[in-house]
């Protein structure tokens, strides 16, 4: 028992990994429990979790380890700390219900199965990111998670909508992935550590260090992309052509908070510098406005949702921004009150759709409260904690917030307008499908247990977490927000801060809000206008990009891929050439033109044979006196060898001098007949890139050979050979023992060209009519 | 090339060149041969009766596909490289046994040795791929 303890994490998670590999197989045995068999994976890490509370509450983190590469200095760490534990049980918790969700949402869907695996594999990527310790691991799940997602926006694969919102969130998010990891290389050079424990130790040592800068800016633009912070924002809206268990997963209460856990998680190392401030204080009081300012005009139910999505991840990266105690405990206050809210209004938002047949915009529905009694219960719940009224946590996150801003005026300005927001859209999700007359050929009922369970459990949640809102501040925000402070701070939340000026603010908040909702049309109208500035944003400039690297991609392709043999050669010789000629140049050339031995008669009236030949090869209008006389060249080549002493390679030149004959009059068997199909002007270039390449291999042969080293390697080999290898043949030693795995390198690559040319010989497509 | 001349040398040509490859194969360790000149001398044996004949029967005389003859090859060789895992060695390292003889005298074998009957199978099968998909009518 003590050992599995030990490793107890990664068994966890290599458990949901199992999971997801297993999901279709499971759905294909059980179809109508595939989501009750495999919510055991989450569950089990919930419950693993739960357990740790106590422990973890204390202040001791849980850290497994072990070597994987030790040269490396690669491990498998993970440590298990206050912001690890409260953001673990978010995504295992809300992990569990989209499981079971997902089994109600695609109910006799075909996929099943497949979506099941990937969501529970970006379950363990996402769980993954939160509790490793190394920060490449973190590393290598973070870009799981970019390629999880990708995989679920892009689930209706026939639809170009979903593939083209696939492509763009995971090119967005891995563009961001590739600076994160220059950034960490950086960071971990800086601290001498690659171990997150450790680097959050030595903050000042980077925050001194002359690439801070770098890193800040690198490691801050991987995390935005991530958690689609302005300018990065416009993927997370498109994304919500994923199916909906996707889109209250990861777009709304786990992938897109992955920035902003790793932020916070650096917070120690990076924070407290004015540089910190500035870039995460601006970028999320934009993208905070930005959000909510755009969620006003939205009429899609999914699309209102992403756009507050966005708002709320800002809100969190600007409180993690100012870095004092009180904004760092509103923030992790804030993202345990957003997670329950916002998946739940986003499991009842895929309710309604699922359940009647497909509406999406909250203009065409209405009336639903008595067809789904329950769903309404649970989406004006969340969609009130949305809102931030009492009683319940969103209203305990914000006066959190706002008693945090206490310094910053207009920041509470900024929290007013967000909030105002955030109660429209709460009214708008919440409240709106529900109540008034339902329009006609509007049927619905309410959904299956399965997809009722996530809303209920989440949507009174918000109601349970706010009643105990004194336990569960000390228990899960506290240790969080140590975490991400690194100093002793406590965390007292309460339900009734009595009034005073926050308590104020938050009323009006609340007041202008209610305004705005039922003042809702006029800011649909507006929003009309605002979407000529759409024209011109990042969303245009991804699509203006996008498009530049496809029209180049074309042109380079149809340029260098003509489909003519001749154009690959010549491209390639004369690359070869340029490149082999100009490094050839700039090491001095050849200068041995006095030490090269005389050449004797015997040689010379084999070169000029060969030369002869070459011509009658090049010259002749057939193609078997061709290789004829190819084969002549090659033959002298042999008897050239058995004169410098070189029996090996003479009598290996011999056969395939042979053999090449026979190969290439087989080959010419399937040749159209022979034509010269070159004109004057290409046969000129073609005989100055022909000289040029002999020219140059002659002088590299010649350099080579009067390359001079202190002890030739040759010797080695002649004084090992007999002695080591049991061999007089110094060459066959070199190449069955010395220098074995070459030659099975060789061996596999001679196996491959051959498997080639046999797939382009015979199986050719089938001609058209012959199935 | 259906002329009786060549038929008939290729009937008496064939044993004695599939006698030389392997004489070439196993001089090598310490003579000019090895595997590769080995595998290149069967090949044009095969070639050989490919042409004198037809594809067909040189198939039929090969017994297995080439393609096979490749992997089996591939594969000597990769286990070739096994045993000197056994003590520690790196993989590939020539690992050497002295069998005495039942005359008398000693006979070292290696694992080289067995690398290189796997070069000359592969170099045979990739040959006679190539051969007989050339060859072959359509």
């Amino acid at each position: 028992m003590r050992g599995l303890q030990l490793f107890s994490m990664w068994i966890l998670l290599a458990i949901c990994f199992i999971a997801a590999l297993s999901a279709p197989f499971v759905h294909r045995i059980i179809p109508k429990y595939t989501g009750a068999a495999l919510v055991s994976a989450p569950l089990a890490m919930v419950v693993w979790l739960l357990s740790k509370i106590p422990e973890v509450g204390n202040g001791h983190a849980i850290t497994q380890s072990f070597q994987w590469v030790e040269k490396l200095g690669l491990e498998v760490a993970f440590r298990l700390d206050g912001l690890s534990l409260l953001f673990a049980l978010i995504i295992s918790g809300i992990g569990a219900l989209v499981v079971l969700y997902t089994q109600g949402y695609f109910k006799g869907h075909p996929q099943q199965g497949r979506f099941m695996m990937y969501i529970i594999a970006f379950m363990g990527s996402m769980l993954g990111v939160v509790l490793a310790d190394h920060i490449l691991l973190v590393f290598i799940f973070w870009e799981l998670t970019s390629f999880t997602s990708y995989l679920l926006i892009g689930f209706n694969h026939e639809s170009a909508d979903a593939r083209n919102a696939a492509l763009q969130a995971m090119l967005v998010t891995v563009l961001g992935g590739l600076f994160l990891m220059a950034g960490l290389v950086l960071m971990g050079d800086a601290a001498g550590t690659w171990r997150l424990s450790e680097i959050v130790q030595r903050g000042h040592e980077i925050t001194e260090h002359k690439n801070y800068l770098a890193i800040l800016i690198l490691v801050c633009i991987g995390a935005f992309t991530k958690s689609a912070q302005f300018p990065f924002h416009f993927w997370l809206p498109n994304a919500m052509q994923a199916p909906t268990p996707a889109s209250a997963y990861l777009h709304s209460s786990t992938m897109v908070k992955a920035g902003v856990y790793l932020l916070a998680r650096l917070h120690p190392a990076l924070g407290h510098t004015e540089e910190w401030t500035l870039i995460l204080t601006t970028i999320g009081t934009i993208t905070f406005l930005l959000g909510a300012i755009m969620a006003l005009g939205q009429h899609v139910l999914k699309r209102l949702l992403a756009y507050t999505t966005v708002s709320a991840l800002g809100a969190m990266v600007m409180l993690l921004g100012i870095g004092t105690k009180y904004t760092i405990k509103a923030m992790a206050a804030f993202v345990l009150a957003h997670a329950f809210y916002k998946a739940t209004l986003f499991m009842v938002a895929g309710g309604i759709t699922h359940e009647t047949g497909g509406e999406t915009s909250i203009d065409k529905l209405g009336g639903l409260r008595k067809a789904m009694p329950i769903s309404f219960g649970c989406a004006l719940l969340a969609g009130l904690s949305m809102g931030g009224f009492p009683p319940f946590f969103g209203f305990v996150a914000k006066e959190t917030w706002l008693h945090a801003l206490g310094d910053y005026p207009l920041l509470i300005v900024a929290t007013v307008v967000g909030g105002a927001a955030y109660v429209l859209v709460g009214f708008s999700t919440g409240w709106k499908p529900f109540m008034g007359k339902m329009p006609e050929g509007l049927h619905a009922h309410e959904v299956p247990l399965t997809m009722r369970l996530g809303p209920i459990v989440l949507g009174l949640g918000g109601l349970v977490l706010a009643v105990f809102c004194g336990p569960v501040g000390h228990a899960l925000v506290q240790p969080a927000a140590i975490a991400i402070y690194a100093k002793e701070l406590e965390v007292h939340l309460h339900l009734w801060p009595g009034v005073n000026i926050y308590f104020v603010i938050s009323i009006v908040t609340l007041v202008i809000g209610t305004v705005c909702y039922l003042a809702r049309a006029h800011f649909v109208k507006g929003a009309g206008k605002l979407s000529l500035l759409v024209r011109f944003g990042p969303d245009a400039v991804y699509q203006a990009a996008l498009n530049g690297v496809l029209k180049f991609a074309a042109w380079h392709t149809r340029k260098l891929q003509t489909g003519i043999l001749r154009d690959y050669i010549r491209v390639t010789v004369v690359t070869t050439v340029l490149l082999v000629g100009a490094a050839f140049v700039r090491s001095g050339g050849f200068q041995g033109w006095e030490n090269l031995s005389p050449i004797s008669l015997r040689v010379a009236l084999f070169g000029i044979l060969m030369i002869s030949a070459t011509f009658a090869t090049v010259h002749s209008k057939s193609r078997l006196r061709s290789i004829l006389s190819l084969g002549v060249v090659g033959f002298c080549m042999a008897l050239l060898f058995t004169f410098f002493g070189a029996p090996d390679l003479a009598m290996t030149q011999l056969v395939i001098e042979t053999l090449t004959v026979i190969l290439l009059a087989l080959a010419f068997y399937h040749l159209p007949t022979f034509r010269h199909g070159s004109t004057k002007r290409t046969r000129v270039i073609d005989i100055i890139i022909s000289i040029s390449v002999g020219v140059i291999v002659t002088l590299l042969v010649l350099a080579a050979l009067h390359v001079q080293t202190p002890t030739p390697v040759s010797d080695y080999y002649l004084d090992h050979s007999y002695k080591d290898a049991h061999g007089r043949n110094v060459v066959n030693v070199i190449l069955v023992d010395f220098r074995a795995l070459d030659t099975l390198g060789e061996i596999t690559v001679l196996t491959i060209a051959a498997l080639g040319a046999f797939a382009l010989l015979k199986l050719k497509p089938k001609k058209e009519g012959a199935e | 090339m259906t002329s009786i001349i060549f038929r008939t040398a290729t009937r008496y040509m064939f044993p004695p060149l599939l006698v030389f490859s392997v004489y070439v194969l196993l001089r090598g360790h310490h003579y000019p041969g090895g595997g590769f000149v080995g595998g290149l001398f069967a090949g044009s044996a095969f070639a050989l009766y490919a042409l004198a004949f037809s594809v067909a029967d040189a198939r039929k005389v090969l017994r297995a596909d080439p393609r096979d003859v490749t992997a089996v090859g591939l594969a000597l060789a990769l286990l070739s490289g096994i045993p000197p895992l056994f003590s520690k060695e790196a993989f590939l390292t020539g690992t050497w046994w002295t069998l005495p003889l039942p005359a008398g005298g000693t006979l070292d074998i290696g694992t080289p040795l067995f690398f290189d009957i796997g070069v000359y199978f592969v170099v045979l099968g990739v040959l006679l791929t190539l051969v007989f998909t050339l060859g072959e009518e359509e």
